[in-house]
């Protein structure tokens, strides 16, 4: 076919790479004798600056009007080779790569063979840019303001670090008061270190940050828009409460008479109030109203807080707000739950007194937990012997697949804390002790010094039938000591069952509303496990903590910070470019039938009820082709991935040479 | 009537005829035939899984395919052991069709066929499942008055498959003894296994495990302990003052089967439960 | 646990036994996790009989991975087992755990592997002698061949048990031989060829 345009083709060496096993010279040889072809050289480095001078070159000197480049992958240098084209004046489009090493040279031994398939894809790459067409690549300013959803330990991190940086920060909360789980843990490995001591003063900077608009009671529910400007819609609960009156003096949770509620942040060991704040030391320190357990909203009748409150801030009328804010960047951190020990009935938690869960037992040593920080029995007794039971839950089939990176050290914390607070006779059982961080090999170590037993095998069943006059009465722990090689009953006081951590039972909800995706083990994906930790394949969206899988406290406020950097880098970017590479819908074609409408995964396409056609909108649109596909009419087009395009790139591969 | 086919097994012919003729007896008050298959073979049971699975499935297949011949949808097993063999055959033929061709192969040979229609369940979970409270209740005409009862559910009920009920805690049984108006004993030994054929090849195991769940079922002040197994009543009903002298502690207790009870409520008399057969003494409980 | 003795079979025999047993495990559903096991001894731990074993369950596997199929075979363990299923039930990784003990039985039969004590194997053959002949089993056809193959002596002690039964009806005197036996047989002899496995 003849053509009137000019198209300049570039083989590389890529040093002895690609030429070892590619016959270059023969290639552009070739590359001479194809349409349109009007310079054809190779070189040793294409990417280096003499390589892309010569493109330079040559597009002005023989008014090349198309470049192609048969080197690497694109993922490689296109960008390298796009922007080259584009300083010599021509548009970045009308540009395209063929993949000789890692498609060719890499792959294959047979030269001949290799070589043959080069031709062809340069063949395709040469038919191709020949139907491209030149596009203009947008920018779109960035919202300078994050979105922090969560806020555990990683999202204050997050939070905090961008809000020193200057930058405005939405930090949404669930619950009424920031803190996470770390809030209720009682002392924390290897360090040993208070968790509230250590978390508390955070809570309190960013409760009174400046740049952090703190929301607690509240869910996003939904959020549309593109990279730099994500569109949110906030639902602020009604807590009953004006937090702007309010100053927290506490009289009404204390003349509350509904006080036999389960405490959630207790772990139901102890009880609170209708009106409540969650412990003590709560960010923000503003009670909220329970509304299924308030006397007022089941009978209407009480009040007292009301007429209690000095402030006059309790508005039982008040509503759900709905705010919609703006933001450059996302950041997910909403973290983890444990699993529900009741789905292993074997060891029986729920069946029998004194097996407990770990945030049980956390709030049993916190020393402003139920017990005032004792280590006691139901009954009360101090226990002469106590069992902690590692990977319940984890690393099984049957529940949750993975291990949960946390519990070997955070049991060797509860047998310490049971050491030191009982000194009672203490047995861990375990597959293998994984303490991998910063002094987790030497706490361990402390561990075995303070004379606890470690039997390594993992228990089986908890049961409470006597099978020898010690058992009677106590709760039998039934293992095999693997190392020994023998099965072993151990009857012991109190059980301490450490459950795994699992993805939130709304992470599929919040995965919807984000635009992610969740890997197989229900944690929200990231980009890359080891490269890209904490970004999404959606670049604006990340993650932070346990919600991309279980971690540790240093390692969730490592991602935190983390984030906020990556955030950072976009905002600071100032301008988003966005890639021409979306659907356009050509008028005259379009016969108004809406299937493009219905399919679009971003809800990109609108419908112009005077044209009768439909309309992309190209700042919504990602480019994913779906509307592409389902057009009856051929109307939707993808630009830069045109039928024409395509197939004469096919006709490059398949057609004999 | 509803007609199920039904798969007795071999101990349920003569020496554990009890449980068979008790089930049948409470079936018909149901509604339900339990239809005898013709001609059907032993299932293999644990021992035929030890010399050849290939075997094993071949055995329960002919089984299977003769249910499927006469017009059966379902296959009732009363015994635990054949419960599993059959459901465990019928589980390898949909699943594997290394195992679907030597067996179909294998029935040709006897001029037979199977297209895996049959669906085997225990008689248990038909009894309680598919009845139902109300139908079960409609037939009670003698509560048991509080008779508290060790459910026994043995190892094969609830596993390898779960289907029938849990692996670990089973309920089905209690749930039925409540609607007889027994009281069902909390009973942490239900689904622990009596050791079935170790109790002749390996006497002192099988007596240690069986002694466990006569001990436990008296300590938790059960009047007797209701099975859903021969082998495990015949554990539990049959060496109750050798494995007393082992323990040195007094096990006797009442044993009999889940249908047997189930008989006595609906006011059968001892004769349709045959309450004779029993080793232990039931008078108190069948009375 | 005691300790591995002296062999009998060469290095390269233990390497066959070795393969053989994973080629026929691997075919199981499921089988072939056996090589995923992480030793955690819940399979033990579950286990009515792991107590008298001389390999527990766990250790079969850790002995399998060490090239001691010989000992495990030729020990107690394996004609322990009730099949109870619950190591099945309970194994993280999945592995089906009673399958293989069967298949381990099923290994020592075919190869002549058995422990001293060898009575829980005469009673599987015996078993199957008698469904063989009459295509369903006789309990006391069963038993009485059984005691004199294993311990003749042993029978005395059963003979009060046997009247107490006798007295009520149970003892199953005369023998059922089904009448598509001759078709048993047939669809049996298919699977002989294949090694009977």
């Amino acid at each position: 076919m003849s053509t009137n345009e000019r198209i300049g083709v570039y083989i590389c060496h890529c040093g002895s790479n690609i030429a070892q096993t590619v016959d270059c010279a023969a290639l552009t040889e070739y590359a001479k004798t194809l349409p349109g072809v009007v310079v054809a050289k190779e070189y040793k480095y294409m990417c280096s600056d003499p390589g892309q001078d010569l493109i330079k070159k040559d597009v002005a000197e023989n008014k090349l009007t198309r470049v192609v480049v048969s080197s690497c992958s694109p993922l490689m240098h296109e960008e390298t080779f796009r922007t080259a084209v584009e300083d010599a004046g021509l548009n970045r489009f009308l540009f395209q790569m063929s993949n000789i090493r890692e498609q060719v040279s890499w792959v294959h031994k047979d030269k001949v063979r290799a070589t043959e398939k080069a031709k062809k894809l340069l063949r395709a790459a040469a038919n191709r840019v020949l139907h491209q067409r030149p596009l203009e690549r947008r920018e779109v300013p960035v919202t300078p303001e994050v979105l922090v959803v969560g806020g555990g330990i990683a999202g204050i991190e997050a939070a905090l670090r961008l809000a020193d940086a200057g930058k405005k920060v939405h930090l949404v909360e669930k619950e009424p008061t920031i803190g996470g789980h770390m809030a209720r843990f009682d002392k924390t490995f290897p360090t040993l270190d208070c968790a509230a001591c250590i978390l508390t003063p955070k809570m309190v900077s960013v409760g009174q940050h400046r740049n952090i608009n703190l929301m607690v009671c509240s869910e996003v529910e939904e959020i549309s828009g593109y990279t730099g400007s994500f569109k949110v819609k906030i639902r602020r609960k009604a807590t009953c409460v004006d937090n702007a009156s309010c100053v927290g003096c506490g009289v009404c949770w204390e003349k509350c008479p509904a006080k036999k509620i389960p405490s959630e942040f207790e772990e139901g060991l102890a009880n609170r109030t209708a009106i409540y704040i969650p412990f003590p030391q709560a960010v923000p320190k503003r009670p909220v109203i329970d509304r299924d357990n308030c006397i007022y909203f089941k009978t209407g009748k009480c009040k007292v807080c009301e007429k209690f409150c000095d402030c006059k801030a309790i508005d039982f009328e008040q509503k759900d707000e709905v705010v919609e804010i703006t933001v450059g960047a996302v950041i997910a951190a909403t973290g983890f739950e444990t699993l529900d020990p009741r789905t292993l009935p074997r060891y029986g938690y729920g069946r029998f007194d004194n097996v407990l869960s770990p945030l049980e037992f956390e709030r049993l040593t916190n020393a402003s937990g139920p017990t005032a920080g004792k280590v006691l029995l139901k009954d009360g007794s101090v226990p002469k012997s106590v069992a902690i039971l590692h990977c319940i839950g984890s690393r099984d089939e049957k529940h949750l697949k993975h291990c949960s990176r946390v519990c070997c050290m955070y049991s060797l914390k509860f047998a310490h804390l049971v050491e030191e607070k009982t000194h009672a006779e203490i047995t861990n059982f375990y597959i293998d002790i994984r303490a991998f961080g910063k002094g987790y090999e030497e706490f361990y170590h402390r561990l075995l010094k303070e004379g606890v037993t470690f039997v390594r095998g993992k228990a089986a069943e908890v049961t409470n039938v006597a099978e020898a006059p010690e058992e009677k009465g106590k709760l039998i722990v039934v293992a095999e000591d693997t190392l020994l090689g023998k099965v072993r009953r151990v009857p012991v006081d109190m059980v301490v069952l450490s459950t795994g951590l699992k993805a939130r039972s709304d992470a599929g909800h919040m995965a919807h509303v984000l635009g992610i995706s969740r890997s197989a083990d229900g944690f929200f994906l990231e980009r890359h496990p080891k490269l890209g930790p904490v970004d999404t394949p959606t670049e604006g969206i990340y993650l932070a903590g346990a919600c991309q899988g279980p971690k540790d406290i240093p390692d969730s406020v490592a991602q935190g910070a983390a984030a906020a950097a990556c955030a950072l880098s976009l905002i600071d970017r100032t301008r988003v470019v966005l890639e021409p590479v979306t659907a356009e819908i050509d008028e005259k074609l379009c016969a108004g039938c809406k299937l493009c409408i219905a399919n679009c995964p971003y809800s990109a396409i609108e419908f112009d009820e005077t044209r009768k056609v439909s309309v992309v909108t190209e700042a919504l649109c990602k480019g994913c082709g779906t509307c592409v596909a389902t057009c009856p009419s051929g109307a939707a087009r993808q630009k830069n991935f045109e039928d024409a395009q395509i197939s004469s790139e096919i006709v490059g591969i398949l057609a004999s040479m | 009537m509803k007609k199920l086919g039904y798969f007795p097994g071999c101990s349920l012919m003569v020496t554990n005829r009890a449980y068979s003729i008790s089930a049948c007896n409470v079936a018909r008050q149901l509604g339900i035939e339990l239809s005898e298959l013709s001609d059907w073979n032993c299932c293999g049971a644990t021992a035929y899984l030890s010399l050849s699975e290939a075997k094993a499935f071949v055995m329960s297949a002919r089984n299977l395919a003769i249910a499927e011949s006469e017009g059966h949808d379902t296959l009732v097993a009363a015994c635990s052991g054949c419960y599993v063999v059959l459901r465990k055959t019928g589980k390898y033929l949909d699943e594997k069709p290394q195992v679907r061709a030597q067996v179909n192969a294998a029935l040709a040979a006897g001029d037979m066929s199977y297209k895996r229609t049959v669906k085997v369940r225990h008689l248990l979970d038909v009894m309680v499942n598919d009845c139902g409270e109300e139908a079960v209740k409609g037939c009670v005409k003698k509560p048991l008055q509080g008779l508290k009862v060790a459910a026994y559910y043995g190892c094969q009920v609830g596993r390898p498959f779960g289907e029938a009920d849990d692996p670990e805690f089973p309920v089905t049984m209690d749930r039925l003894l409540g609607w007889l108006g027994a009281t069902p004993v909390e009973f942490p030994v239900r689904a622990t296994c009596c050791g079935g054929l170790t109790m002749t090849t390996e006497p002192e195991l099988g007596m240690e495990m069986s002694g466990r769940i006569l001990r436990v079922a008296r300590e938790q002040g059960a009047d007797c302990i209701a099975t859903a197994c021969p082998l495990c009543q015949i554990n539990l009903e049959a060496y109750q003052d050798r494995i007393g002298r082992r323990l040195g502690a007094d096990v006797r207790i009442p044993v009999v089967y889940f249908t047997q009870l189930m008989g006595r409520a609906f006011g059968l008399s001892s004769q349709e439960v045959m309450a004779g057969d029993s080793l232990t003494d039931v008078s108190a409980v069948l009375a | 646990m005691k300790t591995t003795k002296g062999r009998r079979l060469d290095a390269q025999a233990t390497k066959a036994l070795r393969q053989e047993f994973l080629d026929d495990v691997c075919a199981l559903p499921d089988g072939e996790r056996v090589k995923e096991c992480i030793q955690c001894g819940t399979c033990s731990a579950s286990c009515p009989s792991a107590g008298r074993m001389d390999y527990s369950p766990r250790a079969i596997i850790a002995a399998l991975r060490a090239g001691d199929l010989e000992h495990v075979l030729e020990s107690d363990t394996v004609w322990l087992c009730a099949s109870c299923y619950g190591c099945t039930v309970r194994c993280p990784v999945g592995i089906p755990f009673t399958d293989i003990m069967y298949e381990l039985k099923r290994l020592g039969m075919t190869r002549g592997m058995l422990p001293k004590a060898r009575q829980a194997a005469v009673m599987a053959s015996t078993f199957a002698e008698t469904v063989n002949s009459l295509g369903r089993n006789n309990e006391v056809a069963l038993i009485r061949k059984y005691y004199l193959r294993t311990n003749p002596f042993a029978a005395f002690g059963q003979m009060g048990f046997a009247m107490r039964l006798m007295k009520r009806g149970r003892l199953e005197l005369s023998s059922h031989r089904i009448k598509g036996l001759d078709g048993l047989r047939k669809m049996l002899a298919t699977v002989d060829g294949e090694g009977g496995r």
